[in-house]
């Protein structure tokens, strides 16, 4: 389905979103409700010759981390690790841990967004980075009309032939626009410690990555 | 009817005559109000079903589902979802002349005026099981034993804007089981293809029609023989005489005798030439 919505698009604001993170080893990372891999294995490749060692993917839902794990195996990136927990309190995850935090395409199902900031900020090691990769707000009016238009239109449609399901795909496109903007999002990595908080837009602001440091 | 376009939510006409609204304007991108009464009846549990299930889509939209699911059900027999979209998206009409059908019979108007529903838990499956042999009740209930089905598996109707033609996609669903035990079919291919031709003349579906046509494909060159030579000449002349389906009252007949049930519905059983 996430080929099919975006036109294949959503790989390469993956592969842009790790080549911004440009993990160098050693390193501790945390990727967040990144339950079936897709960048961790992305950031494994990046670090070359790793069999996943020093990357940890974090879930709220078991059933995609096996998913994950099973196509870890099947990569070979053995050295990786799994751990079913909540980005809102990730009560098995001790402070100033990891080098970076990713989380892509996962914090805008968080109910709590100010409290899945704080442990990432938490968690994180001074000097640590935190690097979100979410559905945003498309600037230009004339292509928001057009992007509104796709999203309302034909992605339930896809959906329901596709997947059966019309009203999970109507709730993903409503979402979107539930989730704050650009600014509004800064803003609220900055309210959770975080410094020199930037972000960058892919895709006209179809999608944004945030990027925050922790001093 | 109070409605949100483009929105998720529809609003029962009785909450709308209570004067309460919860709009959450962000989604709601245009909004009528309609001080047509509701003919419906908000009282019949059918009207939450609807409610719940009931999907708007505009006519492009419906377009396209129609299209799109006619394909995936050709190349993938195993989404029984998309058969159900591809009936509903592209029966309009047909569900017009099935709704004529049943206002012009005494017993339709009853069946559209209860909106009753066949599932596990308003059929005691129970009590038609300790019903006298070749009672309509007790047949039912072998003919579900045998072929390893439920009354459960019927996926509510979705892209059906009117609540009255929504019903009728609905009771067409459910009672298509004891479509095939009135007329003694089993669940294999003949045996579905036959049901097909029967449903597809008398309600003008197109997925039942395109089903008649195009399910005799897949038959082997056997089966085939017994297809032109006794179902489908058989099929073609039930569906004829008989009574429309959606006219049998199914849940006041458990306990008439099979043989009487025929009679008056003017089925012939089956038998292979």
């Amino acid at each position: 389905m996430n080929d099919a919505m975006s036109f294949g698009i959503h790989r390469l604001w993956k592969d842009i979103f790790v080549d911004r993170l440009a993990p160098s080893k050693p390193c501790k990372i945390l990727d967040v409700a990144g339950g079936t891999g897709d960048i961790a294995f992305r950031i494994a490749k990046y670090l070359r010759n790793s069999d996943g060692g020093g990357i940890t993917v974090c879930d709220i839902n078991q059933a995609m981390l096996d998913v994950g794990r099973k196509r870890a195996s099947e990569l070979g990136f053995s050295g990786m690790e799994w751990l079913q927990g909540n980005a809102e309190c990730l009560s098995s995850i001790a402070d100033n841990t990891y080098d970076s935090y990713t989380i892509a395409f996962g914090i805008r199902n968080v109910t709590h967004i100010d409290k899945a900031l704080k442990e990432a900020y938490r968690v994180l090691k001074p000097g640590g980075q935190f690097m979100c990769l979410e559905f945003s707000q498309v600037q230009n009016e004339n292509l928001r009309w057009l992007y509104d238009q796709y999203s309302f239109q034909a992605i339930p449609v896809m959906g329901q032939l596709i997947a059966g399901q019309w009203k999970a795909y109507q709730y993903l496109v409503e979402s979107i626009r539930q989730f704050p903007n650009q600014e509004e999002f800064a803003g609220m990595i900055e309210r959770a410690g975080f410094a020199f908080v930037r972000h960058e837009n892919l895709t006209f602001g179809v999608v944004a990555i945030h990027c925050g440091h922790k001093l | 009817m109070l409605k949100l376009i483009n929105g998720r939510n529809w609003y029962a006409a009785c909450t709308f005559r209570r004067g309460i609204v919860i709009s959450s304007e962000k989604f709601c991108l245009k909004a009528e109000a309609s001080s047509e009464e509701d003919s419906s009846g908000a009282d019949n549990p059918y009207f939450a079903d609807f409610q719940k299930f009931h999907i708007e889509a505009s006519p492009a939209q419906k377009l396209v589902l129609s299209i799109g699911s006619a394909i995936t059900t050709l190349l993938n027999p195993g989404r029984p979802d998309a058969l159900g979209v591809f009936g509903e998206t592209s029966g309009h009409s047909a569900l017009q002349k099935m709704h004529e059908k049943m206002m012009a019979s005494s017993d339709g108007q009853l069946i559209l005026t209860d909106k009753p529903r066949i599932n596990s838990s308003t059929v005691d499956l129970n009590w038609l099981k300790k019903l006298p042999p070749n009672t309509l009740g007790r047949t039912y209930i072998k003919f579900l034993e045998e072929n390893n089905v439920t009354p459960d598996s019927r996926t509510p109707v979705q892209f059906v804007d009117d609540i009255e033609l929504a019903f009728v996609m609905q009771r067409y669903r459910e009672i298509h089981d004891l479509v095939h035990t009135v007329l003694g079919m089993p669940t294999n291919m003949l045996g579905e293809v036959a049901v097909k031709w029967v449903e597809g003349i008398q309600t003008g579906l197109p997925m039942c029609v395109s089903g008649a046509i195009f399910g005799p494909l897949r038959l082997k060159p056997k089966q085939r023989q017994r297809y032109l030579n006794s179902y489908l000449p058989w099929a073609l002349s039930t569906a004829a005489n008989a009574e429309f389906v959606l006219n049998i009252y199914f849940e006041k007949r458990w306990e008439q005798p099979m043989g009487e049930l025929l009679k008056e519905l003017k089925i012939e059983p089956f038998v292979e030439t």
